[in-house]
């Protein structure tokens, strides 16, 4: 059924492998290692049986009856990946590539992660099937999702805070390559989004699936047809992928991905490559990203670390062209607003990430109403993606939900943290 | 106009010796200085230089060289510098770009060979580039008679080795260990398997680089491949030391290159 990638790992003019030729062998050996795995039925029972026994799936599907008003009346059903273990949808993802760890006879995982998710979900991984573990993640990122640090931590991982560029998700990217050129006959990479040099894309993509099987399901069995339109948060744009994958050939489902707007797509200071970026190469693939005139990347400005990232995975770039897919940005200040919606109206404290595709969904509801629709004919299903704990902080400066020494107080406690090793 | 890189090679394997080839970037610390430093590099002896393009996202090098480049960057070196650099030094030695491969894309492959080929540069070492993904550069390349330099590394099979160096013109450029940039104690000893396994496979001189800082390690590599390249010790040397610093490292490596 899915025509990208093509055996080199092209969505049309996207992806490929634009890294150094010393990896070339290790991603040789990680694709035929995924290919073998696919048709093993050893090792899809060995997964499915960690999903559903270690990582709690299937993750339900809600029916947030009271966010109706807030998307012009249509009916809106989230996809609870905050509900899955380690509290995203990241764990999906990094138990298939530690089964392939272990298939590939590797001892060492390393990553890279921004809001910490991913690192927690690696962490997490490494300390069931005992591999060392090694986290990059950008200094800038330690501050913000101190909780996600401590976490990894005690969960057995080295993470090392990254000080080159920006100090957030595309050096810690960086920094993981580097680390991974020296040690690939040892280590395996694991890559935490949609994005890399083949086969990262399309195996992350297929770990993460699983989303959109289900949801496509549920909602099914739910309402008794398909959705209007699923709509999920792009970063990297794994969360993303996997939930529209399943719904690629049902054509009256609209595909729509929320990048991170920033202060606002318009002011220039976002994170958000395909609604405003164009077409070129970063870490190891073409899709669109940030870039100036010259080839280099751009500084991205956004409150949510997990979208805080210049590149998008190739497929998107792809969706994206083809219209299948569209996207659009999402600013800082309502995706916040939406966080709060969905905590105050439905008891659910989900991550800045998620709250962008709420807002999104609220937005394209609206709008399909606009254009003339019933709202009493629209379901849309939202990718939760991730719980807010590591928000929390975030969100208490953003909200002035705690006093200026509160805050200096937990500053002092942190600095002082921040001298631990 | 200087010699082609083929009569280079030629030169010096008359001469039973390697090539000595060095990369700086450029506008670090300024461009000015970059410049100086890479003309005092010819006067100290060097046969070829990398003119490095400076890029946010280098992958492929270790901290020196991210540093220098940040630097660079942060002090308004725009890739259109670059080729100025490459005018200032291509007639007195063989120049060659290193560029990783999106400023390139940006810029257009063949309005970049055009540009280079116009300043006097004779080809391109691009790290993150490999031959199956070249082909706008490898035809863009060909347009102008540029060389395009491709990498070789000790985990690249026999046949990955063979496709390089059909692709390949001028040299090869072989990845002494698995690893990014930077100095090293010792030139891993993969090395000279790696050139042994690359030339059963091309006629293309093969040059050495990652890890060779001064004239002993140049004169054991020396020995086994047909060039050395260094950076990351030229660009510390050059940190710490300035134009005169790079001059005395480059004596020190041209005279390892010649030593028996
Ligand atoms: C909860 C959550 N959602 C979304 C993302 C963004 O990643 P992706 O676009 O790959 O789903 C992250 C990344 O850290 C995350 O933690």
């Amino acid at each position: 059924m899915s025509a990208v990638p093509d055996i080199s790992g092209h969505f049309g003019p996207y992806g490929g492998r634009f890294v150094p030729e010393a990896l070339i062998a290790a991603l040789d050996e990680l694709t035929a290692a995924h290919e073998s795995a696919k048709h093993d039925p050893v090792f899809t029972a060995e997964l499915d049986r960690l999903l559903s026994t270690y990582a709690g799936r299937p993750t339900p599907l809600t029916d947030a009856r009271r966010l109706s008003e807030h998307a012009g009346g249509a009916r809106i059903l989230l996809k609870r990946e905050d509900l899955a273990h380690t509290g995203s949808h990241k764990i999906n993802n990094v138990l298939g590539q530690a089964l392939l760890t272990k298939r590939m006879g590797k001892q060492r995982v390393i990553a890279e992660t921004g809001a910490g998710q991913h690192g927690v979900a690696t962490a997490t991984a490494c300390a069931l099937f005992g591999f060392e573990c090694t986290v990059y993640m950008g200094e800038e990122d330690t501050r913000r999702q101190a909780l996600n640090v401590a976490r990894m931590r005690l969960l057995g991982a080295e993470v090392i805070p990254v000080r080159t560029g920006t100090r957030t998700l595309k050096d810690a990217t960086n920094e993981a390559f580097r680390d991974w050129v020296a040690n690939v006959e040892t280590t395996h990479y694991a890559i935490g989004s949609v994005v890399g040099p083949h086969p990262f894309p399309m195996m992350v993509r297929d770990f993460q699936r699983i989303i959109g099987v289900e949801a496509r399901q549920q909602t099914l069995d739910l309402v008794g047809r398909l959705p209007d339109a699923v709509v999920a948060c792009v970063g990297g744009g794994s969360n993303a992928m996997g939930l529209f994958h399943a719904f690629i050939p049902d054509e009256s489902v609209a595909l729509v991905g929320c990048e991170a707007g920033g202060d606002g797509v318009e002011t220039g200071r976002h994170a958000a490559p395909l609604t405003a970026g164009t077409p070129g190469v970063l870490h190891g693939a073409r899709s669109y990203l940030m870039q100036d005139e010259d080839g280099q990347t751009q500084d991205t400005t956004s409150i949510s670390a997990g979208l805080d990232y210049p590149g998008v995975g190739p497929e998107h770039a792809f969706l994206r062209d083809s219209g299948r897919a569209t996207y659009s940005g999402i600013s800082d200040a309502w995706a916040m607003q939406a966080l709060e919606m969905l905590a105050k109206r439905e008891g659910i404290l989900c991550a800045i990430e998620s709250a962008h595709a709420l807002a999104g969904a609220c937005d394209w509801g609206r709008a399909q109403v606009a254009a003339g629709r019933d709202p009493r004919d629209l379901v849309i299903v939202v990718n939760v993606s991730g719980r807010g704990d590591k928000d929390v902080d975030t969100a208490a400066r953003w909200f002035n939900l705690v006093s200026a020494e509160e805050i200096a107080e937990a500053e002092l406690v942190r600095a002082h943290e921040g001298e631990q090793p | 106009m200087s010699a082609r890189l083929d009569e280079l090679f030629a030169r010096c394997r008359s001469e039973n010796r390697a090539a000595l080839i060095g990369y700086l970037p450029v506008g670090f610390p300024s461009y000015d200085v970059s410049v100086a430093a890479m003309l005092a590099m010819v006067e100290a002896g060097v046969d070829a230089i990398e003119v490095g393009i400076p890029y946010t996202d280098p992958g492929m090098d270790g901290p020196v060289i991210q540093v220098a480049v940040d630097a660079a960057l942060r002090g308004g070196s725009r890739v259109a510098h670059a080729f100025g650099a490459v005018q200032a030094v291509s007639p007195h030695v063989p120049t060659v770009f290193m560029s990783y491969w999106n400023p390139i894309e940006k810029y257009g492959p063949k309005r970049f060979a055009a540009d280079l080929r116009a300043a006097g540069g004779q080809g391109a070492i691009t790290p993150d580039l490999i031959p199956e993904e070249a082909g706008s550069w490898l035809e863009a390349a060909a347009a102008e008679d540029l060389d395009p330099i491709f990498v070789v590394a000790p985990s690249s099979t026999d046949a990955r080795l063979a496709g390089v160096g059909n692709v390949s013109r001028g040299f090869v450029y072989a990845a002494s260990t698995m690893g990014v940039t930077g100095t090293r104690a010792q030139v891993g000893d993969r090395a000279e398997e790696l050139v042994t396994r690359t030339r059963a496979q091309t006629d293309l001189p093969v040059c050495v680089g990652l890890g060779v800082s001064n004239g002993d390690q140049a004169a054991v590599v020396g020995r086994y491949a047909d060039g050395i390249i260094v950076g990351s010790a030229l660009v510390r040397a050059l940190q710490d030391d300035g134009v005169d610093g790079v001059r005395r490292l480059t004596e020190d490596l041209a005279a390892g290159v010649r030593r028996r």
